[in-house]
């Protein structure tokens, strides 16, 4: 393993049961991230994608194969621990943006990171929500926000506990145009300035297109 | 923020939320209204007694103290006590119950009750003269009634004619001739109890240990003052055993409500607790959120519940003043509420597991 990838999968499989019929979601992933890198897995539909996703930000457990996430082994940690390791290394962006409905923008960032137990937010954040354009908007719940403002401000939230990489799961998928390409350029920028590792779901090679590299998975297995 | 997260929940679900707090706070309405009943008839009923201003009470050997069965005693024993040392007067009542109604008649000699007691202070009319269907009404019985004197009221099956309207605190709201009520009831020779009247009252406890070494095995005395603090409901196991009956049913109604509250919620927001599990909160947080929104929603009930039970109090003693007393019970609001809570939280355990073991991804991909 490359001891500057933040992000290590080995020989990763992932089988799921359905009534009697067993799918083999993941048949033997290897993947290496380095640090500091904007990497996209572009793929069909059913080709594995979300699930790789869901595993190595610790949502599901894999059935066999280790996923090593800043130094972490994550096939030797208990659901807990999981959900610790989710609070401190991993932002997820997901394609429907999926803020809390109650709270303002401001509060889902905050909730973030009373989740975590973080204490007070990054000294550059207050630069992050400039980039984003989102200062003026931190007051309003997410039904007052159009899909771009609510997209920004899903990923301050995935930044505000300085996490070892940020996820994003098609986050560009529920956005026009426009609002598309200001995002990608966001996450571009962000990786630029602040070296943030990004690993990056998507469909769309235009999206992809965005990233250091791109690698293709198909049937459950990656492509080069 | 957890706390922000639980008020915003409960405020963006404020119809739920309010109907919820709504059943909850009639659940300690019942609560307070069935316990400030119990004790406001009792009280009543002490009061009343007390005012009669007899010093020692004699009922049957073999009944129950707060007993108010009717005619077990012979009234043959009224004249052998009147004419013991130390007693100034004996008095018999006799108590019996009008049809479907918790209203007592009491039949009594008035112009020798008028001896031991303060009297009756009328408000309108007078005591009977010569006419053995007079009925004395107080002012309660004759509000909830709309009766004056004059009026003929039929109660026992036999028309009464008001007489005088007295003010309440009296032995019961409707009284009558004792010789027409032993008549009226088929209770001819019978009477409930007897009041004893004596000439030094510091005498009480010793007269009524005289009078029981004399009566055992018939009578048994009681000091008024005995009797006035055996009005409780601790007293009168039956009454006690209802009340728990209705605790154990509001905490059932609580679990209820808050149960299908939360378990609504639980479903409702399946994808926010996705969110809530992406972002890396443990099941002890989720279920944490729950029991905090049940807990606002018991305690909220309790307030209405309380400010609820002003209002029974008022519509009742509007209603029916004769019929049921209520007083408040302010030492119950914290029980009632501590079983508001009770319920509340333990309708919150389930819904909260049942959130707490959600599948995050499957949670997020809710819709």
């Amino acid at each position: 393993m490359t001891s500057n990838s933040i992000i290590q999968v080995r020989n990763l499989h992932k089988t799921y049961r359905t009534g009697d019929v067993d799918v083999h979601a993941l048949r033997g992933v290897d993947l290496d991230v380095a640090r500091g890198e904007f990497l996209t897995v572009i793929g069909p539909s059913g080709s594995g994608k979300s699930t790789l996703f869901h595993i190595i930000g610790g949502l599901a457990a894999p059935t066999s194969g280790d996923v090593v996430i800043d130094g972490v082994n994550l096939r030797s940690l208990e659901d807990r621990e999981r959900t610790k390791m989710r609070q401190r290394k991993v932002g997820f962006v997901f394609q429907k943006y999926n803020l809390l409905p109650t709270l303002s923008a401001r509060d889902n960032i905050n909730m973030a990171q009373a989740l975590a137990d973080r204490p007070p937010k990054p000294s550059d954040f207050d630069e992050i929500l400039t980039m984003l354009q989102i200062k003026q908007r931190l007051d309003h719940k997410p039904r007052a926000l159009s899909g771009g403002e609510q997209q920004r401000v899903a990923i301050a939230r995935a930044l505000v506990n300085q996490p070892a990489i940020l996820l994003a799961d098609e986050p560009t998928g529920n956005l026009d145009t426009e609002n598309s390409q200001a995002v990608l350029q966001i996450l571009r920028d962000l990786n630029k300035r602040t070296r943030q590792t990004i690993l990056m779901i998507t469909h769309n090679p235009e999206a992809a297109a965005y990233a250091d590299r791109t690698v293709t998975m198909r049937d459950g297995v990656i492509h080069a | 923020m957890i706390n922000k997260l639980v008020l915003e929940n409960l405020k963006h679900r404020w119809v739920r939320t309010l109907l919820s707090a709504l059943v909850v706070g009639v659940q300690v309405m019942s609560i307070l209204t069935l316990i400030g009943l119990s004790r406001g008839l009792l009280e009543d009923s002490a009061n009343r007694l007390k005012a009669t201003g007899a010093d020692i009470v004699l009922k049957p050997e073999s009944g129950a103290t707060l007993s108010l069965s009717t005619g077990q005693l012979s009234e043959k024993f009224v004249p052998f006590l009147a004419k013991q040392p130390h007693v100034t007067q004996a008095v018999g009542v006799l108590s019996h119950n009008v049809s479907s109604s918790i209203l007592t008649m009491n039949g009594v000699n008035i112009p020798e009750f008028a001896k031991i007691s303060p009297g009756f202070k009328f408000l309108s009319g007078g005591p009977p003269q010569n006419d053995p269907d007079g009925l004395i009404i107080d002012a309660y019985y004759a509000r909830e009634h709309h009766l004056r004197v004059g009026d003929t009221v039929t109660l026992l099956n036999h028309p009464w004619h008001v007489t005088g309207i007295v003010e309440g605190g009296v032995l019961s709201r409707l009284v009558v001739d004792l010789s027409r009520l032993q008549w009226a009831t088929g209770n001819g020779g019978k009477i409930t109890e007897i009041l004893v009247k004596l000439d030094d009252p510091a005498r009480t406890n010793e007269e009524v240990t005289e009078l029981n070494k004399l009566l055992e095995g018939s009578l048994k005395a009681i000091s008024m003052a005995d009797l006035v603090s055996q009005f409780s409901i601790n007293n009168i196991p039956s009454l006690k055993a209802f009340i728990w009956v209705i605790v154990a049913l509001a905490v059932v109604v609580g679990f209820l409500v808050v149960f299908l509250s939360m378990y609504t919620a639980v479903l409702e927001r399946t994808r926010e607790i996705g969110i809530l599990k992406a972002l890396g909160a443990q099941p002890g947080t989720i279920i944490g959120i729950l029991i905090r929104e049940a807990f606002v929603l018991a305690a909220a009930g309790c307030v209405i519940g309380i400010v609820l039970s002003f209002g029974a109090k008022a519509l009742i003693m509007a209603i029916v003043p004769a019929s049921l007393q209520v007083v408040n019970v302010p030492d119950w609001w914290p029980i009632s509420g501590g079983i508001a809570i009770l319920g509340a939280l333990l309708g919150a355990i389930y819904p909260g597991l049942k959130a707490a073991r959600q599948d995050a991804i499957e949670a997020l991909a809710y819709d």
